[in-house]
């Protein structure tokens, strides 16, 4: 019973964990991608237009759900929802402060880059079950896309899991030392772009191409529905981003609570405005393109990088 | 002509058997159709193997309008042909006009002309080169692209009140003369102006994704350029150099300096290159125009509320943002003219599209469709 509270406390958590960070996330992309665009971005609603993307949501929870007639209405309506769940799921094992973890498992590094690759499914539902062209080809592209760079993005982690001896984030995060960074680099830089590719956001936006697939596998949604896909996508990059900040970056080291909450919070915004920077600057790929560079570039690159780890571990 | 939409398409795969295509129907409302453009795609997996544009979805009857109009009535007509560059057809129209009743334009007037249509053609190139950036997904190319359109923008604004439909060029002259300081303006702002293009060109033509995306997409030979009547930075993308300012030039273009960008990949890079350059060379002719003119009568003496030429008929095109525009004009001695013929550059161009987009990934359908560079206000007519 203290397991099914303990469970629902914790999923409450997460959400709110998530709505938070979507909020904030819409928020400050939207300040970022003004920033570049020589624009100011919103404004008007609360200290430099922070709660206007709290008013989006209260008006895309109050439209109407529309399902339209040609779906496949039991998948349409589940969709969303399996997108979402995996990334939510993700969170768990993410070290948040010095010494505490949602949940501490020994396997928390392949739960990470396991569980939200499930959501392929709810990618590939949503576009099957529209019935529509355009999510049909951004289903199919985003299952393509998702899986292929898992590779890249565990490998990368592995180098770290090596580098540590331990699959558990917050063993990871405990014993990382300064010279890391610069050791597992290229590790970075792989689990770097692969996340922004899992999370289908730019350049690596193919599936939801805007010029192409007008939204891609979400077309067709709206109101609540459509909102849960782009909180998975900024669940998604949070999360992303903080379990970056920690395995990477070290994360909360060496702070005491609130303050490593703080550090390893900046560490992740570094990261969260980089991916934002890169959405906003560069044109996006094209399938095959990103397949080339996941299979051809990425994937040695982490190849590489655990040679490295290979030939310095005998050395600690 | 028949159309061929049908809900199933069946080919035959290399095996010999059936395979069903998917039938992506692209427009005619859809974010990178540049208008109201449909294009029926086939597609294999992700590869077109058949795109058909459908067109007359902007259809709005101008030719046949234009009969019951009087002369000086059609000038404001011809600004919605092409709306993203409306000074060309005014332009081209009172060629045309002046052609047929024999009017002598003053010389102010036909360097006010020059100006501001080449002030229009950076303004119509930043279009397709923001849209060309919107396309790929660089959606801050395209704001940067507008900044500098806007510019422009504000400048014809200044000059004759719209900003969109100028009805600036007339026959015989133009509307009226420029503001007070309006030439410094210009000067004061062309080297921002370099700036902000060779940024973009940083910004975009710089990246790696970009030449990526758009080398080696809709590859068209110079001589398909020259037997589907392609004409303008299409043409010259694919090494055809001709252009109208310089080799059937009119005007005052001989006494300007400048020179005309060629491609030679004929892809949709160079097609896009050829139109960034053309900016440069625009703003150089811009600036000697500025020096060179000359205070003067703005407008021909003499000429009637009602025009009526002579019956008979005449053409002239100039070399409009997307090519060589021309109009025919037939007069039966009335009023009103007997018929009106367009020739317009992005239809010839549009045709080009199944040719161009096959083979290529529905991605790259819309990078052929932008690089085009159609306005369908002049396509459908």
């Amino acid at each position: 019973m203290t397991g099914f509270v303990g469970g629902a406390v914790y999923g409450l958590a997460g959400g709110l964990v998530i709505a938070v960070a979507a909020l904030f996330g819409v928020w400050w992309e939207r300040k970022v991608s003004a920033r570049i665009q020589m624009r100011l971005g919103p404004t008007e609603i609360g200290p430099a237009g922070l709660f206007q993307t709290l008013a989006d949501t209260i008006k895309l929870v109050l439209k109407e759900d529309i399902t339209p007639r040609q779906v496949d209405r039991p998948l349409f309506r589940m969709a969303p929802l399996l997108v979402f769940t995996p990334i939510a799921m993700s969170l768990v094992v993410i070290p948040f402060a010095g010494g505490w973890v949602p949940l501490n498992t020994s396997v928390g590094m392949l739960f990470f880059v396991a569980v939200p690759s499930v959501s392929v499914i709810g990618v590939l539902l949503a576009g099957f079950s529209s019935g529509n062209t355009y999510a049909t080809l951004g289903g199919l592209r985003g299952a393509a896309q998702m899986i292929s760079y898992e590779l890249p993005r565990t490998l990368s982690v592995l180098a770290m899991a090596l580098l540590a001896g331990s699959l558990a984030p917050l063993e990871v995060m405990n014993r990382y030392e300064w010279w890391w960074t610069p050791a597992t680099f290229i590790a970075l830089i792989v689990y770097f772009i692969s996340s922004i590719a899992e999370l289908n956001r730019g350049p690596f936006d193919i599936p939801e191409a805007e010029s192409e697939l007008v939204a891609g596998y979400f077309a067709d949604y709206s109101g609540i529905r459509w909102a849960i896909f782009m909180m998975s996508e900024y669940g998604g990059l949070v999360a992303a981003s903080f379990f970056g900040a920690a395995i990477f970056m070290g994360g909360a080291q060496g702070l005491p609570g609130v303050f490593g909450v703080l550090l390893i919070f900046a560490k992740a915004l570094v990261l969260i405005t980089l991916m934002m920077l890169v959405k906003w600057t560069f044109p996006r790929f094209r399938s095959d393109q990103l397949l080339t560079l996941a299979w051809k570039v990425l994937t040695p690159m982490a190849l590489v990088q655990l040679v490295i780890v290979g030939v310095i571990l005998p050395w600690l | 002509m028949t159309l061929d939409i049908k809900e199933r398409s069946w080919t035959t795969g290399s095996d010999g058997t059936p395979v069903e295509e998917l039938v992506v129907n692209v427009g005619p409302s859809h974010p990178s159709t540049h208008g109201v453009c449909r294009v029926i795609a086939h597609v294999d997996g992700e590869v077109v193997t058949k795109a058909e544009p459908v067109i007359g979805y902007l259809h709005r009857g101008i030719e046949k309008i234009v009969e019951n109009r009087t002369y000086l009535q059609i000038v404001p007509i011809t600004d919605r042909l092409d709306y993203v560059g409306s000074m060309y057809a005014n332009w081209a129209y009172c060629r045309s006009v002046e052609r047929l009743a024999g009017i002598r334009v003053p010389e102010r007037a036909e360097y006010l002309r020059v100006i501001t249509c080449e002030l229009q053609r950076i303004a119509s190139h930043m279009m397709s080169l923001g849209s060309t950036g919107a396309d790929t997904g660089a959606a801050t190319m395209f704001i940067y692209a507008f900044d500098v359109r806007e510019r422009i923008v504000e400048l014809f604004e200044e000059l004759c009140g719209s900003r969109l439909t100028y009805n600036y060029v007339r026959p015989g002259g133009v509307s009226m003369d420029v503001p007070e300081g309006w030439f410094d303006d210009i000067l004061s702002w062309t080297d921002a102006a370099r700036n902000s293009i060779s940024q973009m060109d940083r910004l975009f033509f710089g990246n790696f994704i970009a030449r990526g995306r758009l080398k080696g997409i809709g590859v068209l030979s110079a001589k398909d350029a020259v037997g589907w009547g392609a004409s303008g930075p299409v043409a010259r993308g694919s090494g055809v150099n001709w252009d109208l300012r310089k080799h059937d030039t009119y005007s005052v273009y001989p006494r300007f300096d400048f020179d005309v960008p060629v491609g030679s990949n004929g892809d949709a890079y160079d097609r896009a290159r050829c139109r960034l350059f053309e900016c440069y060379e625009s703003l150089r002719i811009v600036e000697q125009a500025i020096e060179q003119i000359e205070p003067g009568p703005f407008k021909a003496d003499g000429i009637p509320r009602l025009l009526a030429p002579r019956p008979g008929d005449a053409y002239d095109h100039i070399e409009s943002a997307r090519g060589s525009l021309g109009i025919y004009l037939v007069s039966d001695g009335s009023p009103r003219p007997y018929r009106m013929k367009v020739r317009s550059p992005a239809f010839c161009n549009l045709a080009l599209l199944p040719l161009l987009a096959e083979g290529h990934t529905l991605s790259d359908l819309v990078i052929v469709l932008g690089s085009l560079d159609p306005v369908f206000g002049e396509v459908d007519r």
